[in-house]
């Protein structure tokens, strides 16, 4: 038919040109290996995330990576909310009281300290880059809550590289103090291995392999990246589906339109 | 124009059309509630719609000014003589009557928001002839209740939604 | 453009409001009651894809800009505000990102379509010159709305990009100064690029009105190449293309909400999720996708300065493609020889684009090298050549019989009979 040709020919473009940027936009550019891909629950178009991994990954970030990686994206709040681990509102604002913040002045205008609360945001390891680099040998500890989205390939990425350290270090390979790891683009890592069998006691039982201790803390920062990430697939399900079927109703209309059209 | 007649059943020809018209139709209004609903308050600003205020510390006679959606609120703990005095003016002739009891949770606890209802100003605390606020703007006098008594506001100091979580804590809002 | 057909106002407040500002009329005349080659395909419903994306692109773009801060220290952070705190923030962001590739990628088929059936040729030439003034405008905008995120890619991208001003002999160094607001890219400059962003989508609106314009006087080519003779060849724009458009836009949408729903990051770079470090140059700094083949052009050129003029270039030189392919058969359909040089300047295009995001060294190099050289020889070298020596194929008589039997084309001696004669066509218009 004269309108799929048509159709074709367009959409002909878009593949190639979908073709030739993914060419550029290659699966872990640079690194020596190819991400493992462990699958996770939330990929593909029906994508959820496994809410008991998100509130594990969120015990592992706490507990261990928070020491030098701030999350200042997040509030406490964003843990109760539909969409991601979905803590209770109870037990967040127990989890907030924990940490404490520096908010106005009292009438002596000393600082007031008070303990936080939902509305607040993730407790900054450092109070600046200079003093994080200084207190990590002069390599800065990025800020976590885009790191899935800002590594190409993210979550495979992250996986790898947290299940990745290595003891052995190639022969050719000098990397001075730094730590080797194979899924780091150079193979020579800032971050010393982080997580080790048993780190974490997790809440629920879980046993804290490194494996599982990655696969959670991946979870929990893929979510952390992007929380609105189930809300956008659901809606994408029925928008998909009204365009198809309005695109039926007009590829209908259009046909009975022009058939007396010669 | 080329010649186009149509050679289907009218009646066929328009079910699609209005199908179609239809269908296209509410794609398109549907598209416009994001588009609002963006204009409502985000999740930063609904989170902050309730806050928690401690009481702990107020001394009988004392009180706190909290930040709530912008405004302020007087949280008053009022002594044993000042809720007699409230409760006693019930029956007065007030320019808004409301009785005292209507406007209190808990008697030893006021809780209003900090605006008077002439124009909009803060109203001083423990100034007035009323044993409560006054506002210097226009000279409105408010009593131990929050209530007008004196001076051209209307209306009482407006008592927001509020609930002791405990007995230290106060959620407004 | 015949007036068989006139408006005629129906009821009394027509007839009222036909008297004093005749917008009744002048709806039904360009959009409704139009007439229109009946032989357009699918190709032709671009312009009105584009206009669905301007339009989207300017609402959502007014609807971010209510959340979004301007300033250094802001930007990305209100950014992320919009993508996590603000009801529906994500689904207006994303559109609106996507929504700029989904304008490029429009115009790009847009403008191969002009190329392949000569629209750009008499009399339609200022058409065309005002679609490549489109064309800029669009880059322009899209360059600036890529820096307001903020990230490290809108950062060093402007960095890059403005610093080839400075590659100007003479002024560049204090024009550049003049457009930075300062001695780097920095507040002043976002905070600019932010006005200006905000503006120019409505000077391309201003301008595509005029286009639109144009296109009404002349009328719309179509994919024989031959100009429309009585009203035999022609149907009203409305409801027939009308519908016809809206289908390829939903066609278009499906698409573009795919990318919205499902993918929505893929046509961007991840290091513009890492906020902008004027300390820490990324890897390899690369535009986004629609830049990539006037990316690969600049690095193509050994020189500095001869690069940013070449890369300028390749959109100069389409201002002149009226006088650069002259000859009078329009359609690429009858033209068999300038059909294969076409094709392989799509290809080389596409290499382009392919190429800008590798690195210039070796065969990359070798090959952007090549596909520019053939990219300006098409226009400048092959188009003025096969003008004169091309023998177009046997062409049909005009539109109508176009798609009947073949009886009566003409001899073939090298002038298409179809060819239209300008002179008769302008009497048959108004």
């Amino acid at each position: 038919m004269n309108i799929f040709k048509n159709i074709f020919k367009n959409n002909f473009y878009f593949f190639l040109i979908l073709f030739i940027i993914s060419g550029s936009v290659s699966a872990a550019e640079g690194t020596t290996f190819k991400n493992q891909k462990p699958g996770f629950s939330f990929e593909g178009p029906f994508g959820k995330f496994d809410k008991e991994s998100l509130k594990r990954g969120y015990q592992v970030y706490s507990e261990v990576c928070s020491a030098c990686h701030g999350m200042k994206q997040l509030s406490f709040r964003n843990l109760s909310q539909p969409g991601g681990p979905e803590f209770s509102v109870e037990k967040v604002k127990a989890i907030a009281s924990g940490y404490s913040i520096i908010d106005g002045t009292n009438e002596y205008g000393e600082p007031i300290e008070r303990s936080m609360v939902l509305t607040d945001r993730f407790p900054k390891p450092y109070g600046s880059k200079d003093e994080a680099k200084a207190a990590n040998n002069g390599a800065y500890p990025p800020d976590l809550s885009l790191i899935v989205k800002a590594r190409v390939d993210g979550y495979n990425y992250l996986y790898s590289l947290l299940n990745g350290y290595e003891e052995e270090i190639p022969e050719d390979l000098d990397i001075g103090d730094l730590s080797y790891n194979p899924w780091f683009p150079g193979g020579a890592i800032a971050m010393y291995q982080p997580l080790y069998d048993e780190s974490v006691e997790y809440e629920d039982g879980t046993i804290a392999t490194i494996d599982q201790m990655s696969y959670d803390v991946t979870n929990f920062l893929a979510w952390a990246a992007e929380p609105t990430m189930e809300e956008r697939k659901k809606l994408g399900f029925i928008v998909m589906g009204f365009l198809f079927i309005f695109l039926i109703l007009m590829y209908l209309s259009v046909n009975r339109l022009f058939k007396d059209v010669h | 124009m080329t010649d186009t007649t149509d050679n289907q059943d009218p009646s066929r020809r328009d079910f699609l059309y209005i199908t179609t018209a239809v269908f296209g139709a509410t794609g398109a209004a549907s598209l416009a509630w994001p588009l609002i609903d963006q204009l409502n308050p985000s999740a930063s600003v609904s989170a902050l719609s309730s806050i928690e205020a401690d009481i702990s510390s107020i001394p009988e006679g004392g009180s706190l000014k909290v930040a709530w959606r912008g405004k302020p609120i007087f949280i008053r703990r009022r002594t044993k003589e000042e809720i007699e005095i409230a409760e006693k003016d019930d029956s007065l002739d007030l320019p808004h009557p409301e009785k005292d009891l209507d406007r209190v949770k808990n008697k030893e606890w006021l809780v209003v928001v900090g605006v008077c209802t002439h124009l909009g100003c803060i109203p001083i605390a423990d100034s007035g002839d009323f044993g409560g606020w006054f506002c210097p703007c226009h000279g409105s006098h408010y009593d131990i209740s929050g209530r007008i008594r004196k001076g051209p506001a209307p209306t009482n100091l407006e008592v927001p939604p509020y609930e002791f979580v405990n007995e230290n804590i106060i959620k407004i809002g | 453009m015949n007036h068989d057909y006139q408006y005629t106002p129906k009821n009394g407040f027509s007839k009222w409001l036909d008297k004093r500002l005749p917008l009744m009329r002048f709806a039904d005349e360009n959009l409704l009651s139009f007439p229109t080659p009946k032989n357009l395909n699918y190709f032709y419903t671009f312009g009105f894809i584009l206009t669905m994306c301007l339009v989207t692109q300017i609402i959502t773009g007014i609807v971010l800009a209510m959340h979004y801060v301007p300033n250094t220290l802001l930007a990305f952070d209100s950014i992320e505000h919009i993508m996590r705190d603000v009801n529906y923030g994500w689904l207006i962001r994303y559109t609106h990102s996507n929504g700029a590739s989904m304008f490029f990628l429009a115009v790009f088929i847009h403008m191969f379509r002009g190329l392949y059936y000569g629209s750009y040729k008499e009399p339609r030439e200022i058409i065309w010159i005002l679609g490549v003034v489109i064309f800029l405008l669009m880059i322009i905008t899209g360059f600036m709305g890529y820096v307001l995120p903020w990230g490290q890619m809108s950062f060093w991208g402007a960095t890059v990009i403005t610093n080839l001003v400075a590659t100007i002999p003479v002024i560049g160094e204090p024009v550049l100064t003049l457009l930075l607001g300062g001695y780097s890219v920095d507040n002043p400059t976002l905070n600019r690029f932010f006005s200006l962003h905000y503006l120019l989508p409505f000077v391309i609106f201003g301008v595509v009105i005029l286009h639109i314009w144009a296109l009404h006087v002349t009328g719309n080519n179509n994919p024989t190449g031959i100009e429309v003779k009585d009203s035999k060849d022609t149907i009203s724009f409305h409801p027939y293309y009308t519908v016809k458009d809206l289908f390829a836009y939903i066609v278009f949408l499906l698409m573009f909400c795919y990318f919205i729903f499902y993918n929505p990051n893929i046509l961007g770079h991840p290091d513009n999720y890492i906020e902008a470090d004027p300390m820490l140059t990324p890897a390899h700094i690369v535009p986004e996708w629609y830049l990539l083949p006037f990316y690969a052009i600049l690095r193509a050129v050994p020189d500095k300065l001869m690069g940013v003029l070449l890369m300028f270039g390749s959109i100069v030189v389409l201002f002149f493609l009226p006088w650069l392919d002259t000859m009078k058969v329009k359609s690429a359909r009858y033209r068999p020889l300038y059909k294969i040089f076409f094709l392989l300047f799509v290809v080389s295009c596409l290499l382009l684009g392919y190429l800008g995001a590798k690195a210039p060294e070796g065969i990359y190099l070798f090959l952007s090298r090549v596909s520019t050289i053939y990219y300006f020889a098409f226009f400048l070298v092959i188009m003025p050549v096969l003008s004169r020596i091309e023998k177009p194929l046997p062409m049909p008589i005009g539109i109508s019989n176009s798609a009947l039997n073949n009886s009566v084309y003409d001899s073939g001696d090298g002038i298409a009979s179809g060819a239209p004669s300008y002179a008769m066509d302008s009497v048959n218009r108004h």
